[in-house]
């Protein structure tokens, strides 16, 4: 680097490009500026006439001026420029660099080496040997040449605990650069002292304030967290996170929260909503952004309630709430887990963590099926003896899949009124139990058990037993869960376990509860606690696995090290977190000795000033271009295109929700508003007339006759007109009729399949039987092809269209023809005898068949007169009044379904009752 | 582009200022076309001119029964006869016209369209015949003024526009409207032909400001409107006083072809108003009689 008094360049041979700057003057004058382009029309006088000179116009000189400026800049930029630059470094001698290397450094580690390498670097340069001594992974101090030392600094790492300050310092005199993370640990002053009487002693500090993350605290809904600051400094928010896996397995956050650090403050305290479900899934808090393990806060069985399920055997008893089997175990769980009430199918399907069965005898095998499998799936079954289990046969000759032992009849008393003996005590607990290390009371004692058979597997399934060594707890394991069983009642009739502190302290460890303090040493007792995953001093998490157990005693009592790392601890199914920073933890501010120089790590007074210069060019030519289009006399319209483009962009196109929506016309909103009946149009201008004429008189019968008041038909073209608002269309058949196009199939399948029906008329049952080769049978044929029509079948005399409405025979129209067809009954369908019809309750026939010209005989005028005659005389207006009669029983087997067809069982059901 | 109806409305105003414009009728008696040109005898018209005694011969429908029942005698109406002249108009659309030197200004084929709508306002509203160029034949009434603001209205696409009297109705009177930058030789022979024909008219030259002043400097691409002709020059400034001359020397040109012909030559900056070309231009039809 090359110094100019304050300034200095990182390439100076780059400022010889300023050299080129003369040329570039002539050259960019012998350029002429670009022609302006100007639309003249005398120009045809213009032709001809030769410039006076052939020196062009020049470019302007301030334009010239501007464009040196902006190369001038480009050049001095990239020459590197640097204000003040870093000269420091005078020592001599060996150099020992003590790294502090804890988590509080861990933040801006990578700037605190890559800011320690040009240092060694230019000791090396100076010929001084080098060591580094980190005070978390302290090793012998040898000093190396700097090179060999710089190549072993990315293996560096800070480490998740305290630094240690019993270190063996090398001989001789050396100087000492100490990078500290900025916290007082004790020790701290007296090898400071020990560093200065060797040498000159500098410490680095950074700006950088460490931030941890206190343990959290949860309350209710809630969880409370804070952070604090080392030292306090301006307002500052940080986000916290809670992290944890989510159903499938992934980790996911699962909560944030925002802690708001006002100014001058050294804590921040904020409360992140978490639900008890999402609570038992937090794994760790961490403060977004921060690496460092002081920043993280693995979670643990404090923080999860778990959720158990209380069922007793003797619901219908009318008891205190004191003899109640399940009142201690409420008490006892209630504060730490989440209880279950209800019948035991509904409880599995909330899969609780255990499920305790107070008293229990007999479960119906189907909830013992479902039982056995909960507990195959890792649930947790804890059932207590009492009266009932006591009494009962279960598990007497053979072992009961639900219990882990097998049981004597009846039971002991011991101790009482009526008993010899003296109630029992509780043995110790063997070294195999879960239970172990717990303290033994002296007033827990037993006044009656049920008793276990002896078996060969008996003596492993004890856990607990009483001082004559028959057992009190036992427990089995079954696929992923286990059985326990205590051998007397959760109620305090039989023991006074209920009532000890032991009861709580048993229900821990089995982990039916789980406690929202730490535990201390004494409870921890006996127990080992293998890491399951461990902090670096990044805040990441690794595998623990290959980690040595902890004691449990060791747990929470042992300072942090290489053997017991900041990280999540389990045994027996619990888990503990141990972490770095604890509720006891307390966060100081380092005070050296005044002798000592403290000095920041990064000289704050070194400023590149390239930057500064290419961002002057680029502007300089930015005002150029400006410049040579206002030369150019094209200045107008870039601008112009500019501020359009930005324009366009930047408006945004007004639009309005409703405008998407279709306009519904309003004869479909009243088509649709009231019954209404439509015919097809077929392209025959009489028939279709008559169609609708037909509906007309349909309509009116309806309306005279019936409860259904229908609207003024209508005429629907398929291909245009919506189907939907219509419950039945009439469609004539001719031969000449066009067919209708895909789409229009489409609409009438959809149609047919939501509910609607279509009455076919071939009309031409007067020549024809329906099924033979007329025009309009093969008409008929070609143009129901497409739809989605089911088996058809000709009317049977039970279907409920003989009943609907009147009582009918036949469905004649113009003509009387029996052949009308309509969709199949189920095979299966039987009559029942004695019963008048078969049992057919489902469905609309979505078509009817036919050809008796029923429009003919529906058809009125205006008037209300008939169009067309029916048959002769009387029997042909009969035969109309029959035709009529169709008609409304169609429309209210279309509009009632089969509501006729279950009315009907009603006097046969009346008889069968015998009334 | 000017849409017709708003040019004919403002040739219109521009027009009513004016007394109706009607062409002096220099040898009517060849010219046999019915105008508003009384010929100060009885004969084919609308002007009443006498009544007059029924003679042997006439018609007994010519006879005017309310003055005839006022007397003895009967009575024929006659009505003046009268003659209309043609005037035939070309106004320059080519593409050299749609060009205005300033926001404000008007371009020259705006203020020419204008002039030359205004001048068939004034001869319709005077009762003569009005062409436009080859694209109308002469006729009368309204209805060809909106056939003419409608044709006026049309741009064109080549770059100079030649002068076109095609009709060439012996006798008429001519007015050709142009910025003659173009070739002068075709409007050479279309004055001669017209001349030879006893077509006689007057030669408006619109010009814009910059076309006379030529306010230019530095390199600059001359390009005429369509693109097709350019013309390259390093200092613009310097070419100012040999393309003044040049722009003199055309209008000498035109002037002497007018000497020639018996035509009259005006100028007009689209910077004036169009009254003042108007004003010119009914002189010279007025005055030339």
């Amino acid at each position: 680097m090359a110094v100019f008094g304050a300034l200095g360049f990182a390439a100076p041979w780059l400022l010889a490009g300023l050299l080129a700057l003369p040329v570039l003057w002539f050259l960019l004058r012998a350029v002429p500026p670009a022609p302006v382009r100007r639309k003249f029309p005398a120009v045809s006088l213009l032709l001809g006439l030769k410039d006076d000179e052939h020196q062009s116009d020049k470019t302007p000189w301030w334009l010239l001026l501007l464009r040196m400026l902006a190369v001038a800049a480009v050049i001095i930029g990239l020459a590197g420029p640097v204000l003040n630059p870093d000269s420091r470094q005078n020592g001599r001698g060996p150099l020992l660099v003590v790294l502090d290397a804890t988590w509080a450094s861990a933040a801006d580690w990578r700037g605190r080496i890559a800011r320690l390498e040009p240092m060694l670097a230019e000791a090396g340069r100076n010929g001084r040997s080098v060591a580094v001594l980190s005070l978390t992974a302290p090793a012998q101090v040898t000093f190396q040449d700097a090179s060999a030392v710089i190549e072993g600094l990315p293996g560096l790492v800070p480490a998740p605990w305290s630094p240690r300050f019993d270190v063996v310092l090398p001989d001789g005199n050396f100087e000492t650069w100490w990078l500290s993370d900025g916290l007082e640990y004790e020790g701290r002053g007296t090898l400071a002292e020990d560093l200065a009487a060797r040498g000159n002693l500098t410490v680095f500090e950074t700006g950088r304030t460490p931030v941890v993350l206190r343990t959290p605290l949860a309350e209710g809904g809630e969880v409370a967290l804070t952070a604090e600051r080392l030292r306090p400094g301006a307002a500052e928010e940080m986000q916290i996170s809670a992290l944890g896996p989510d159903p499938s397995g992934v980790e996911r956050v699962l909560g944030t929260a925002t802690a708001q650090f006002e100014a001058g403050a050294t804590e921040a305290t904020t409360n992140m909503d978490l639900p008890t479900e999402l609570r038992a899934r937090v794994g760790r808090f961490a403060i977004d952004g921060l690496r460092s393990a002081g920043a993280v806060t693995l979670t643990d069985d404090r923080m999860q309630r778990r959720e158990v399920a209380l069922i007793d055997g003797g619901r219908d008893r009318e008891a205190i709430d004191l003899l109640s089997p399940l009142h201690y175990l409420r008490q006892a769980l209630e504060p730490t887990a989440d209880l279950l009430d209800g019948s035991l199918e509904d409880i599995l399907l909330a899969n609780p963590d255990s499920i305790i069965l107070a008293d229990v005898a007999r479960l119906a095998p189907q909830e013992e099926e479902q039982l056995l499998e909960w507990i195959e799936g890792g649930g947790q079954l804890v059932r207590f003896a009492g009266p009932r289990l006591a009494a009962s046969d279960v598990s007497r000759d053979a072992e009961d899949p639900l219990l882990p032992v097998r049981l004597r009849a009846g039971g002991r008393s011991v101790g009482g009124a009526m008993s010899w003996g003296d109630p029992k005590t509780l043995a110790p607990f063997p070294d195999s139990s879960p239970f172990v290390g717990l303290a033994l009371p002296d007033d827990v004692d037993v006044t009656s058990q049920v008793m276990a058979q002896p078996d060969p597997t008996l003596s492993e399934r004890v856990i607990a037993s009483l001082a004559d060594g028959t057992p009190l707890v036992t427990r089995k394991a079954h696929g992923a869960g286990q059985i326990v069983l205590f051998h007397v009642t959760a109620n305090a009739e039989w023991s006074s376990l209920p009532l000890s502190g032991l009861f709580v302290q048993m229900l821990e460890r089995l982990s039916i509860s789980s406690r929202t303090e730490r535990p201390d040493a004494a409870q921890l007792e006996g127990t080992t606690w293998q890491p399951a995953q461990v902090l670096d001093g990044f805040g990441r998490l690794q595998s623990g696995d290959s980690l040595p157990g902890v004691a449990g005693t060791n747990l929470f009592e042992r300072p942090l090290g290489t053997d017991l790392r900041p990280g999540l601890y389990e045994s027996e199914g619990r888990r503990l977190s141990r972490n770095l920073i604890e509720e006891d933890t307390i966060l100081a501010p380092v005070v050296w000795p005044a002798s000592v120089t403290v000095q920041p790590l990064v000289a704050p007074d070194s400023q590149p000033l390239g930057g500064v210069f290419l961002t002057l060019a680029a502007l300089l030519l930015t005002a150029d271009l400006l410049a040579s289009l206002a030369v150019g006399g094209r200045l107008r319209r870039g601008v112009a295109a500019t501020l359009a483009g930005l324009f366009i962009l930047s408006v945004p196109v007004e639009t309005r929700a409703q405008e998407d929506m279709p306009s519904v016309p309003d004869d479909q909103i009243l088509a649709a508003g009231e019954v209404t009946f439509a015919n097809i149009l077929t392209g025959d201008a009489t028939l279709d007339a008559l169609s609708l004429a037909a509906m007309r008189g349909l309509s009116r019968t309806l309306f005279d006759r019936t409860s259904v008041e229908p609207s003024e038909p209508r005429s629907v073209d398929l291909e245009r007109d919506e189907l939907a608002f219509y419950p039945l269309l009439y469609w004539p058949i001719t031969p000449e009729q066009q067919r209708p196009s895909d789409a229009a199939y489409a609409k009438l399948n959809e149609y047919l399949r939501g509910g609607g029906m279509v009455l076919f008329d071939t009309r031409d049952a007067d020549t024809s039987r329906f099924g033979a080769n007329s025009p309009e049978g093969q008409k008929l044929r070609e143009l129901a092809a497409p739809l989605d029509i089911p088996p058809l079948e000709p009317i049977p005399e039970d279907h409920v269209l003989t009943r609907a409405f009147y009582l009918l025979q036949d469905f004649p129209g113009r003509y009387s023809s029996r052949d009308v067809w309509v969709e199949a009954a189920p095979e299966d369908a039987i009559q029942i005898e004695g019963m008048p019809f078969r049992d057919l309750n489902d469905g609309v026939t979505p078509v009817v068949v036919g050809g008796n010209d029923w429009a003919s005989a529906w058809a009125i005028d205006d008037a209300g007169y008939s169009l067309r005659t029916v048959g002769r005389g009387y029997t042909g207006e009969r035969q109309r009044e029959m035709a009529f009669r169709f008609g409304v029983n169609l429309v209210m087997h279309v509009l009632t379904g089969n509501y006729k067809s279950d009315q009907v069982h009603v006097p046969a059901l009346l008889d069968r009752l015998g009334q | 582009m000017t849409e017709a109806p708003h040019l004919r409305s403002r040739a219109e105003v521009l027009a009513a200022a004016y007394p109706p414009l009607l062409a002096s009728a220099e040898r009517l008696a060849a010219n046999v076309q019915l105008g508003d040109h009384g010929r100060k005898r009885a004969g084919a018209g609308e002007a009443f001119w006498q009544y007059r005694q029924l003679q042997t011969g006439d018609d007994a429908r010519m006879i005017d029964w309310r003055r005839s029942a006022r007397g003895e005698e009967q009575f024929i109406k006659q009505r003046e006869w009268q003659i209309a002249q043609s005037a035939l108009l070309w106004v320059d659309q080519a593409s050299s016209m749609n060009f205005a030197s300033a926001q404000g200004l008007p371009s020259k084929a705006d203020r020419a369209r204008l002039i030359g709508m205004a001048t068939a306002v004034l001869l319709v509203r005077g009762g003569e015949r009005v062409a436009l160029g080859a694209v109308l034949p002469p006729r009368r009434g309204t209805g060809q003024l909106e056939r003419i603001a409608g044709a006026l209205v049309q741009d064109r696409p080549d770059d100079y526009g030649v002068p076109d009297l095609s009709p060439m109705v012996p006798n008429s009177r001519a007015l050709i409207v142009s910025d003659f930058l173009g070739d002068i030789e075709p409007l050479k022979k279309v004055l001669t032909r017209a001349a030879g024909r006893g077509i006689r008219g007057a030669l408006l030259q619109v010009l814009d400001p910059a076309e006379e002043e030529f306010p230019f400097r530095g390199r600059t691409i001359f390009e005429s409107m369509s693109g097709g002709v350019r013309h390259e020059t390093l200092r613009a400034d310097t070419l100012r006083e040999r393309y003044l001359s040049r722009l003199a020397e055309r209008k000498a040109e035109l002037a002497d072809v007018a000497l020639q012909t018996g035509w009259m030559v005006g100028h007009h900056h689209t910077s004036e108003t169009a009254q003042g070309a108007l004003l010119w231009v009914y002189q010279a039809v007025q005055g030339s009689t």
